[in-house]
């Protein structure tokens, strides 16, 4: 009995260390081989020099650093706005009272144009079309010039309606997901409709959402660079543009590219814990 | 309140769902300390009865009154008439997303507003009360069915309902666990407490309940005494109903 066990323990390490042997070779010849593939095409010193150019990059890294910070901080705001805005929309549009139909009916437009609408167009419709509002018009009165024309709210606003309609119905999927007979049992406890939505649906709705939440959080923080094109300076990709047209050498994009992997990777392996977590629990 | 009315007392209670009419106009009175057993097939309308009562459900016709009063009336605070009663529900449903002794704070501290440290201690005693002492932190899926029903049961007791509404409460409990929490409402019993009782467990209503009301398609064909009702039925009905059980080894 202990024989034939000691065999097969000693087989099933025999048949563990083959397949970590096989691999170690077979990455090393494939990734290898790519490399080897790469680096004697024709074509690479060109490349090199285009992209990945040490002086270039140790010139403009800096600066594009600096301007990374103020990305790091438009999508901190953004995503607080957004995360709260979702909420509020996805709450009207499961609300069920009578009064709410019109805000329900307002919450549901919202959702369907915001969500529809490329977020690129969102940025130049606001970024360029309100500051155009907020000018004298042809009678020389003023009666929008309350509006703000900084591009870099304007992005901000932009960025916060357009994923404001993705997390609403992220929220509203979490919502929905809650189980019938915990709201029951809220009533039978004798919570109020209200107070069953804030102590028991809306913290499971929340929960049940996480990983969707933080996707769609990867996403925004990546087109906070989309605010570039109305002319918001000291934003990382619009520094990268500056360096790079200065002698069209694109390596300065290959550094914000990086700068925004920094932040996008932790992330999304945080995702992945997270959902592993999940499918054990 | 007035004085001695029954507890509950349902009048002529009609419900449909749809074109399915579950409840034909089901009279039937709990008095002060009672413990009504309502048996019957799955499906007879057990449930509906007392999803109905906490005012879960909108009744079509007939009343409901509560200690004398009609809570059925669209006029009457739904949420004041529940937390004057106890609900158990057959899946436990408890509160995932909490503590097991937040889950039995939650009702009293939030609906009936009582001070967060005074909840928690009644919460504990209660705890300990169902043998669930040194549980509060844990979470509640951890615990086993008889461990969760116990604790949906202390959750529901906690506000001292005028009374309470059992639904099934051992459906889902594989046979070992259903004893403990048997034990947990036969304790209620003792204490007083006016109960209706939705139940497949024979045994369990012949010991603990007062009356045993069957439920047929909605209608009420028989309530009386246990030992009338469980031994020597009236309606052929009910004979066919616990000759079933017999042969399914339920009794």
């Amino acid at each position: 009995m202990t024989d034939r066990r000691a065999e097969r323990a000693a087989a099933r390490r025999r048949r563990d260390r083959r397949g970590l042997a096989i691999a170690a070779a077979s990455t090393i010849i494939v990734i290898g081989g790519i490399a080897v593939l790469i680096l004697t095409s024709p074509g690479w010193p060109a490349v090199r020099d285009q992209f990945f150019n040490a002086g270039e990059f140790s010139d403009t890294f800096g600066d594009i650093a600096k301007a990374f910070w103020l990305d790091v901080r438009v999508f901190c705001i953004v995503e607080v706005v957004v995360l709260i805005l979702g909420l509020a929309v996805a709450l009207v549009r499961s609300a069920r009272a009578p009064a709410m139909f019109p805000f329900r009916l307002l919450a549901t437009i919202y959702t369907h144009v915001f969500r529809g609408i490329p977020t690129v167009l969102l940025v130049y419709l606001i970024g360029f079309g309100v500051p155009a509002l907020a000018v004298a018009t042809e009678d020389g009165s003023t009666p929008l010039s309350w509006l703000p024309t900084e591009p870099v709210v304007l992005g901000g606003i932009a960025l916060a309606l357009s994923y404001g309609a993705y997390v609403a119905e992220v929220y509203r999927a979490g919502l929905n997901s809650v189980h019938r007979g915990q709201h029951d049992a809220a009533l039978a406890v004798g919570l109020t409709e209200t107070q069953a939505l804030r102590h028991v649906i809306v913290p499971q709705a929340v929960r049940n959402v996480g990983p969707p939440l933080l996707n769609d959080f990867i996403a925004l923080q990546k087109d906070v660079a989309l605010i570039a094109i109305i002319g918001v300076t000291g934003e990382a990709f619009r520094q990268a543009q500056i360096a790079a047209s200065a002698d069209f050498n694109y390596t300065p994009m290959v550094a914000a590219a990086l700068l925004y992997l920094c932040v996008t990777i932790p992330m999304a392996m945080l995702l992945d814990r997270w959902e592993r977590g999940k499918a054990r629990s | 309140m007035s004085p001695g009315a029954p507890v509950l007392r349902l009048d002529g209670v009609t419900k449909s769902f749809g074109d399915r009419q579950v409840l034909h106009g089901v009279d039937l009175d709990v008095g002060e300390h009672e413990a009504v057993a309502l048996i019957g097939a799955s499906g007879s309308g057990k449930s509906t009865i007392l999803r109905c009562v906490d005012l879960l459900e909108e009744i079509d016709d007939g009343d409901i009154f509560l200690d004398g009063e009609v809570i059925t009336e669209p006029s009457v605070d739904a949420v004041a008439v529940r937390r004057r009663l106890g609900l158990v529900f057959q899946a436990y449903n408890l509160f995932p997303h909490l503590s097991v002794l937040d889950n039995v704070v939650l009702g009293i501290a939030k609906g009936h507003g009582v001070e967060r440290e005074e909840a928690e201690a009644t919460a504990r005693d209660l705890l300990a009360r169902f043998g669930l002492e040194g549980r509060g932190d844990d979470d509640p899926d951890r615990l086993s069915g008889g461990q969760q029903q116990r604790i949906a049961i202390a959750r529901a007791f906690a506000a001292r309902p005028r009374a309470m509404l059992l639904d099934e409460v051992t459906s889902a409990l594989d046979p070992e666990l259903v004893g403990d929490v048997l034990e947990a409402i036969r304790d209620l019993k003792t204490a007083g407490m006016t109960m209706l009782i939705a139940t497949h467990e024979m045994t369990f209503a012949r010991e603990v309940a007062d009356r045993v009301a069957f439920l047929h398609e909605g209608r009420l064909l028989e309530v009386g005494p246990p030992e009338s009702v469980l031994s020597d039925p009236a309606e052929p009905e009910t004979k066919r109903f616990l000759r079933r059980l017999l042969e399914a080894g339920r009794v």
